[in-house]
C-alpha cells in the first residue's frame, strides 16, 4: 500500500555544495607602474604567476519540495557547476580568460565572476552565495549586490 | 547577542523513495540514492543558539544542558538508525539532508528555553551541507530573477 507523501508548503532551506579547482594567476595591472604593482600585489605580482587549489562553495536556497525532499536536485547543481564553472577555470591561467582581460584575477573578482555565471544560468534554486577559499588561511564571499547576510 | 555553536556526529542509513512516483521516476529523480537496501553517512550536526550573555554565569547557554538536549532529542533518535523506518517523521518525508535539518530543528526548538535556536546545519559529507533557520524564514518563494 502506498503511504503517500503529504503535500505541505515547503519550508525554506539553504544547501551548500563544495567543489575544488586548480588555477594559476598573476595579480598585475598594466596601468600601474612596476613599483606600484609590486607594492600593491607583493609576491602575487611575480611575472611568472603562481597557482592555488581553490575550494568553491555554492549556496542555493528555496522551499523544500515535499515530493522529493530537496531544494534542488544535486545532479542538476553538480552538472551546472561542472560544465559552466569548473570546466572554465580548472587548470587554466586566469589572466588569459576573457573576464580577466580588464580585471585583476583576485579571488574577490573570481567570486563575483562565478556568482554572475551561476545567477544567470542556474534556474533550479535561488543563488544565495559564492564562497571561495584561496588557501586554508583566506576565504572570500560574495552575496550579490544586495549583499545582505543570510 | 552572542551565537554559540555545538557540534555532534551521528551515523545513519537511508534511501530516497517516493511511493507516489513510478519506479522509473524514483530511479530518474533519486539515482543511486534510490537503492532500496539503503546506504549510510557519517553526519555532522552543528546547532547554533543565540542569546544574551548571562551576567552571573557568563554563559549564553549551559553547554552541558545543550549537549544533553541534543543527545536526548536528536542523537538517541537518529544515531545508528535506518532513518526511513526508525524515525517517525521519515515515514511521511523523504530523509534528505534538507528534511533532516528541518526535523532536527523541530525536535530541538521547543526544548530550548534558555537560548533561542538560530541555525541547524547538517553535513551529509564534508562537501554537502544544509542550513535551516527555522519557520520564521519559511515559505518564502524563490525570488523571481531580476
Amino acid at each position: 500500500m502506498k503511504t503517500g507523501i503529504p503535500k505541505t508548503t515547503g519550508l525554506k532551506a539553504h544547501l551548500t555544495r563544495r567543489y575544488m579547482f586548480s588555477a594559476s594567476h598573476r595579480l598585475h595591472r598594466d596601468d600601474m607602474s612596476e613599483a606600484e604593482n609590486r607594492t600593491t600585489y607583493g609576491k602575487c605580482n611575480n611575472p611568472y604567476g603562481h597557482g592555488h587549489n581553490y575550494m568553491l562553495e555554492v549556496t542555493v536556497s528555496g522551499p523544500v519540495d515535499d515530493q522529493t525532499g530537496m531544494v534542488c536536485n544535486l545532479v542538476d547543481l553538480d552538472s551546472f557547476v561542472r560544465t559552466q564553472v569548473l570546466e572554465l577555470y580548472d587548470h587554466q591561467n586566469l589572466n588569459l580568460l576573457p573576464e580577466f582581460a580588464s580585471e585583476v584575477p583576485t579571488t574577490e573578482n573570481l567570486c563575483i565572476a562565478i556568482y554572475e555565471i551561476v545567477k544567470r544560468g542556474f534556474r533550479h534554486a535561488h543563488l544565495d552565495k559564492i564562497r571561495i577559499e584561496e588557501t586554508m588561511m583566506n576565504s572570500f564571499e560574495y552575496l550579490g549586490e544586495r549583499g545582505e547576510d543570510l | 547577542m552572542v551565537y554559540l555553536t555545538r557540534k555532534a556526529e551521528f551515523s545513519a542509513s537511508h534511501y530516497y523513495h517516493n511511493p507516489d512516483f513510478t519506479p522509473e521516476e524514483n530511479q530518474r529523480i533519486f539515482g543511486k540514492c534510490n537503492n532500496p537496501n539503503g546506504h549510510g553517512h557519517n553526519y555532522t550536526l552543528e546547532v547554533t543558539v543565540k542569546g544574551a550573555v548571562d551576567p552571573r554565569s557568563g554563559f549564553v547557554v549551559d553547554l552541558k544542558q545543550l549537549k544533553d538536549i541534543m543527545s536526548r532529542e536528536v542523537l538517541d533518535a537518529l544515531d545508528h538508525r535506518f532513518l526511513n523506518q526508525e524515525v517517525p517523521e521519515f515515514l511521511t518525508k523523504i530523509p534528505t539532508t534538507e528534511n533532516l535539518a528541518i526535523v532536527i530543528w523541530q525536535r530541538l526548538a521547543p526544548k530550548l528555553t534558555a537560548a533561542k535556536l538560530h541555525r541547524v546545519r547538517v553535513y551529509e559529507t564534508p562537501d554537502l551541507f544544509v542550513d535551516f533557520y527555522g519557520e520564521a524564514s519559511e515559505r518564502e518563494a524563490i525570488e523571481p530573477e531580476s
